[in-house]
């Protein structure tokens, strides 16, 4: 078999269309690399769309956690804490089992126990509680200077946060908002070996790399593969991010520009 | 456990539960909180050890040494850590047999990977499969130890080598001026200093380090991930004196509980600490301490 044929046959695996059956025996280099490769597409899926959800929801909890009326504070305060506070992977669990016991109560719920919702939901409070104490910590470091200027130009309110105090604050919080995108991608991993199923073996690239590195009891090809999979992922991410930083910071003379630090990535 | 607990269908509300959470499952869920506890208390110092060879050998003028020790600290970036996780407790198990294979039958002639096997002369098992089960938790729990050591000492080599660049360098040349051998500046000056610096880091890498022990789920130990999923399954009177439907969700609920307290406790203990080791250093905080006395 051809490896052509073998990508036609399993490049949509981890999405449920091609060959159903995973192969069993005679593991070729080219049958994991695009089944890792196509698990892939499962991080990719959840990585983004919770960080672009989480995104938003983060400047909302960092304004509150900001706020002075204890009514706003302390529930952000409360959120940001238990997210961050507790590991990750209980959190899939406890949010699996709590989707399982509700959808008992509503069929509303149902969709929630599939991974594809479930998960992407534990993510996105995660990667919003962690995001948020990033931007709280750079909404208290908006210069002085910054914030009395638009004083001085007459900016007040709502306009005086959305020019002036939103964007530098961005401007401060987006070398470190870079690593934790890094760290939600990886993350996602986690997804299918907590509570949450794969249906008929669609899983992610862990899931497909721990498959092989079971069934050929050989770990040392398939997580190597993984490895290199998500090394490429990341210098993609620093690469979206480092554009995007580009464009915050391009009043700046081209040699103050603060340029992006790749920092260790550590489990939550 | 009480002695009121001879008939446990005769029993309810808070009676019932006091006999439900002291069944003999319940009491090895409360043991599993000893085996994180003990983990953690093997792997942070062990971690730190190896942060502080891998620091040091980064930091090392003979070349080869210091990219080790550089290669060392980037090999964990990137690659996400469960990865690592679950490559290293296969990895070091094979490459524990194969040594011993090595070692004790020279003379076999088969080869070690036969397809998709994995085979080692008998003598070569580890542990041996006539060991008793004690000795095969005892032997996981400690390649599950190494494993966390390994990837959390990368970690911690990081966070320390930054730590050694921050002391002020005219601490080390006002050393060297006083006639102190490299050697001599680096244990006396170097490292006494460097600690402050490198708390914030060690202090998140120990939140980290508590956050990442539900993984030992993953590498096969029964903890407490383990336990909650099994005693929290829904029971039916057929198999058990305490029949409940499913009840995952609490027992998932006070695994997070624990969490939060733990980490809350962490930080406060670690306030405590960074004031202590403050006094007398070059920065704020240590000038603040220093406003406050006088």
């Amino acid at each position: 078999m051809s490896c052509w044929q073998t990508i036609q046959d399993y490049g949509l695996r981890a999405l449920g269309h091609g060959e159903r059956l995973l192969p069993r025996s005679d593991f070729t280099l080219c049958q994991q690399f695009t089944l890792i490769g196509s698990g892939l597409m499962w991080n990719i899926y959840f990585g983004v769309l919770a960080l672009l959800a989480g995104f938003i929801l983060a400047n909302a909890l960092a304004v509150a956690k900001g706020a002075n009326h204890p009514l706003l504070r302390k529930p952000a305060e409360w959120f940001i804490f238990i997210f961050r506070g507790s590991p990750l992977f209980i959190q899939f669990f406890f949010g699996y089992f709590l989707f399982l016991s509700l959808k008992g109560v509503s069929p509303v719920f149902t969709p929630f126990t599939s991974a594809a919702l479930g998960a992407l939901v534990v993510l996105f409070f995660n990667t919003a509680a962690y995001s948020a104490e990033i931007f709280y910590g750079a909404l208290r470091s908006v210069p002085k200077g910054d914030i009395e200027a638009a004083d001085a130009y007459g900016f007040s309110g709502w306009t005086r946060f959305r020019r002036i105090v939103w964007p530098t604050a961005m401007r401060l919080a987006w070398p470190a908002y870079t690593n934790e995108a890094i760290f939600l991608f990886h993350a996602t991993v986690l997804v299918f070996f907590s509570g949450f199923p794969a249906w008929q073996q669609k899983g992610d690239a862990l899931y497909y790399a721990s498959y092989f590195a079971d069934k050929t009891f050989n770990p040392f090809i398939p997580y190597p593969i993984l490895a290199g999979y998500f090394i490429l992922l990341t210098l993609l991410i620093i690469g979206v991010f480092g554009l995007i930083n580009r464009h915050l910071n391009r009043h700046l003379p081209q040699d103050s520009r603060p340029r992006l630090r790749f920092r260790p990535n550590l489990i939550r | 456990m009480f002695s009121y607990c001879t008939d446990p269908a005769a029993l309810s509300g808070l009676t019932w539960l006091s006999c439900y959470l002291t069944t003999g499952k319940h009491m090895a869920l409360y043991w599993s909180f000893g085996t994180v506890l003990t983990l953690l208390a093997i792997t942070a110092p062990t971690a730190l050890a190896l942060g502080f060879a891998g620091a040091s050998a980064a930091r090392s003028r003979i070349r080869p040494l210091s990219w080790l020790g550089k290669f060392y600290i980037a090999i964990v970036r990137g690659v996400p850590d469960i990865a690592f996780f679950l490559f290293f407790v296969i990895a070091l198990d094979q490459g524990i047999e194969y040594l011993r294979h090595k070692v004790k039958c020279p003379d076999w002639s088969e080869p070690i990977r036969q397809g998709n096997d994995f085979v080692v002369c008998s003598a070569a098992k580890m542990p041996l499969s006539t060991a008793s089960q004690w000795q095969h938790d005892v032997y996981g729990f400690a390649l599950a130890v190494v494993t966390f050591a390994i990837v959390f000492g990368a970690f911690a080599a990081n966070v320390l080598f930054g730590a050694m660049r921050a002391v002020p360098h005219a601490q080390i040349e006002t050393a060297e001026a006083y006639g102190m051998s490299p050697r001599q500046a680096y244990w006396r000056v170097l490292v006494p200093q460097m600690w402050i610096y490198a708390l914030p880091g060690l202090g998140n890498l120990w939140m980290v380090l508590i956050k990442a022990t539900p993984l030992l789920f993953l590498l096969g130990i029964s903890d407490i991930v383990y336990w909650a999923r099994e005693l929290g399954g829904a029971k039916t009177a057929r198999f058990t004196d305490y029949p409940h439907p499913d009840w995952r969700m609490w027992y998932f609920l006070a695994l997070l509980v624990f969490y939060l307290g733990f980490t809350k406790l962490s930080e406060m203990v670690l306030e405590r600490l960074t004031r202590r080791l403050s006094h007398g250093q070059a920065t704020a905080g240590g000038e603040a301490l220093r406003k406050a006395a006088t």
